[in-house]
């Protein structure tokens, strides 16, 4: 009876934590989507490019590709011309990944336009399965945060699923280290079709901070083209989730 | 001297040739020293000779390397024959160098790297035989959203005889990379090595760079650097503590640790951009907390507190807990300290290790934190460990941040820091206690300052073998509760 009276108590303190609308989060303090701003660098100057640790950064004009960028905000501390700056928008997500590089002249990213296909098949019912490949456990632990108290992305039947045999779309995170190349083909190749690719992480869409190792083997992709570029390092579960609802059309 | 390490010359080290130094290797082990890491690196002038590196912890005093010259191929008599401590450091030793330890009673690759790539199907596993004896394989995929690793149980009944364990699949080759950019711009890719230990990552790697480049950094920034270590502690271990409640059904466990969790990872976030802590420490200096923030993180840290405090009760006093916890997966003492486990999984089994305590550098001088010991060494010890971790960490922090003299708010950014050049040809060893225990990186540069090498190591690599002395003569439906109470890293082992 004791327990009874504490677990009511604590049920109380956790109060309601779902956010209602997620498309309208604000996570505060997040360092999200850079600003390029049209102020000249500095001549010669290649401090970016030297701190970035990931290559993101192309010079003349001032590119970043957020599909290698790790959002680590190191550029805009040492860059003497003040061109970068980062927000909390972490509508960061594309069907493209071209699409993925801004600059001062491109400021943003195209939202997530619905994918008639898509929608028709998963709009109301989309389960997945996670592989990491060499994944940091940063992305690996923001998946897990999608179906959490305060995502709860299962309200929309998007649910994380332990068979691939029951998935519909598989989410690669990590820039897929040689030893799970076997592993990670065998568990697409089990996944019934139709099925779709979306690539979460720097590492993932790009090979991140690891892209130049020689320990990963990136030939996956090239195969099987992702539906989803998810940038982030880690992906902000709101990242995600933002992208996922724009191309199946759910609307929150 | 700033965050606990070691740092010297290389020239003030003694090389002797690999058997005497193996003998004064065994000599320290038989005296009760820890071996807090071993490992090798071809000789940058001889392509035929490898420079053994060892590191010990006596207890109670500073840490000791010893070094040796080896010709490439070399054997000598393995150390774990007498001291299992050794043997996943001599397994590496022969992987990664070709160093060959006679009598090694496990010479298996730790991570299938260079050129065992992508043949982890060619080793062979352990067997047994036998009526009644199955073997049950999972992985390298599993079925929840984690990274991957295989587990091979070979059983008797539901009875696990043996567990062994297969890692590599994550590895990326972190260590190589470290040396293709400028020392003083690694530090978002080190963040990325183990990235739920960003925060302990990045402050052993500013530590060690900072050393070598004799740059100085403020008191302030020490504790920043503390603040976010602990903030990074408490999250993982509610992490953790929500693993488990979920491994066992305890409903509400999961729904609270994961909301408390996610107060403090935002919390992180409002002060450095990243939930995670990335981006909070960097060569020099530490993103500083403002007065707003000063008071924000108080009043989370003070509910926190609270909410910890009852779901920490309720959890405890539940018999469906107590029933699957206790006297599961017990890792006694002595096997705790014959197989050199460290940070957590150790203290759960009642042995002190520390390096907040045993080795304090400044931060930890000048404000101790207390560590925490549990006697019983099962599922329940590691539990209640991380409970208890965490009221002390927010004590700490509730502590430190109420200072009125203490103003963090200042960055001391300094871009000069990172064009300093480092100390040709010498060693540092950085040690920060992580929330799973000891992240321990070693730098050395060269003639010209360049980084020679650069040696990681996540405590997690020790431990998985306490992990499969954990689950003998267990069921092996307890593995999962098992495996979630050490919470071991697969990425800080695979690098």
């Amino acid at each position: 009876m004791h327990n009874l009276f504490k677990s009511i108590s604590v049920r109380k303190a956790q109060g309601s934590q779902f956010i209602p609308d997620l498309a309208a989060a604000i996570p505060v303090g997040f360092r999200g989507k850079p600003l390029i701003s049209e102020a000249p660098c500095a001549s010669g100057c290649t401090a970016c490019q030297t701190a970035c640790p990931s290559q993101a950064i192309a010079l003349a004009p001032v590119q970043i590709d957020l599909g290698r960028c790790v959002l680590c905000g190191d550029c805009e501390s040492l860059c003497p011309s003040e061109k970068f700056s980062f927000n909390n928008d972490f509508k960061l997500a594309s069907t493209s990944r071209a699409a993925l590089t801004l600059s001062a002249a491109q400021p943003n990213i195209d939202p997530v336009k619905v994918c008639a296909a898509l929608r028709k098949r998963f709009g109301r019912s989309l389960k997945l399965r996670s592989v990491s490949a060499g994944g940091c456990n940063g992305c690996e632990m923001e998946i897990n945060a999608w179906g959490n108290v305060n995502f709860d992305l299962g309200r929309y039947g998007i649910d994380l699923v332990a068979s691939p045999r029951h998935a519909d779309g598989l989410v690669l995170s990590g820039p897929i280290s040689r030893n799970m190349v076997s592993a990670l083909q065998t568990c697409w190749d089990s996944m019934p079709e139709p099925k779709l690719v979306i690539a979460v992480g720097a590492c993932a869409i790009s090979g991140g901070v690891f892209a130049d190792c020689d320990a990963i083997d990136r030939r996956f992709l090239e195969t099987f083209k992702p539906s989803l570029y998810v940038p982030g390092c880690p992906t902000h579960p709101l990242t995600f989730i933002a992208g996922i609802m724009g191309l199946l059309g759910i609307s929150s | 001297m700033n965050a606990p390490l070691l740092s010297c010359q290389v020239s003030e080290l003694e090389h002797s040739a690999l058997p005497e130094f193996a003998a004064a290797c065994a000599q320290r082990l038989d005296a009760g020293e820890r071996l807090l890491t071993l490992f090798g690196r071809r000789d940058e002038n001889d392509s035929g000779a490898i420079v053994v590196t060892a590191v010990f912890q006596p207890a109670g005093g500073s840490l000791t390397v010893l070094r040796a010259s080896a010709l490439a191929g070399e054997h000598y008599p393995a150390l774990t024959a007498s001291h299992p401590s050794a043997q996943i450091y001599e397994r590496e030793l022969w992987e990664q160098t070709g160093l060959t330890p006679d009598g090694h009673p496990w010479l298996k690759p730790v991570r299938f790297e260079g050129e065992r790539q992508q043949r982890m199907a060619d080793y062979p596993f352990f067997q047994v035989r036998g009526q009644e004896v199955h073997e049950v394989g999972v992985g390298p995929i599993h079925a929840g959203v984690i990274e991957p690793g295989h587990f091979r149980f070979m059983c008797l009944g539901e009875k696990v005889h043996h567990l062994e364990i297969q890692l590599g699949y994550q590895h990326r080759g972190a260590e190589a990379l470290l040396l293709r950019r400028p020392p003083l711009t690694l530090a978002a890719s080190v963040e990325s090595v183990c990235g739920d230990s960003a925060v302990a990552y990045a402050w052993g790697y500013c530590s060690a760079v900072e050393a070598l480049s004799d740059t100085a950094i403020t008191f302030e920034t020490e504790v920043l650097r503390g603040i976010a270590l602990e903030m990074e502690r408490i999250a993982m271990h509610l992490a953790t503590l929500n693993g488990l409640a979920t491994d066992i059904a305890f409903v509400q466990g999961t729904g609270t640790y994961g909301r408390l969790r996610t107060a403090m990872i935002n919390a992180s976030q409002r002060v450095c951009g990243n939930r995670f802590g990335r981006g909070w420490l960097r060569p020099g200096r530490a993103r500083g907390i403002t007065e707003a923030l000063r008071q924000d993180l108080i009043k989370t840290l003070a509910a926190t507190a609270t909410d910890v405090a009852g779901i920490n009760d309720l959890m405890r006093a539940a018999l469906s807990v107590k029933a699957r916890f206790n006297g599961t997966g017990v890792v006694s003492r002595k096997t705790a300290q014959d197989l050199g486990l460290t940070g957590l999984v150790a203290r759960a089994s009642n042995v002190a290790v520390d390096a907040r305590g045993l080795l304090p550098g400044r931060l930890y001088a000048q404000r101790p934190i207390d560590s925490l010991t549990e006697a019983t060494g099962d599922c329940w010890a590691r539990m209640v460990l991380r409970m208890r971790e965490i009221d002390v960490s927010i004590a700490w922090l509730l502590a430190i941040l109420s200072e009125a003299e203490l103003d963090l708010s200042a960055d001391h950014f300094n871009s000069a820091v990172l064009c300093a050049p480092l100390r040709p040809q010498a060693l540092c060893v950085s040690l920060i206690e992580g929330a799973r225990g000891p992240v321990v990186q070693v730098l050395e540069t060269g003639d010209r300052g360049q980084l020679l090498h650069y040696k990681l190591q996540d405590p997690s690599l020790a431990n998985w073998f306490g992990l499969a002395m954990a689950v003998r003569d267990n069921p092996i439906s307890d593995f999962p509760i098992c495996n979630k109470s050490f919470d071991l890293s697969y990425c800080g082992n695979d690098l």
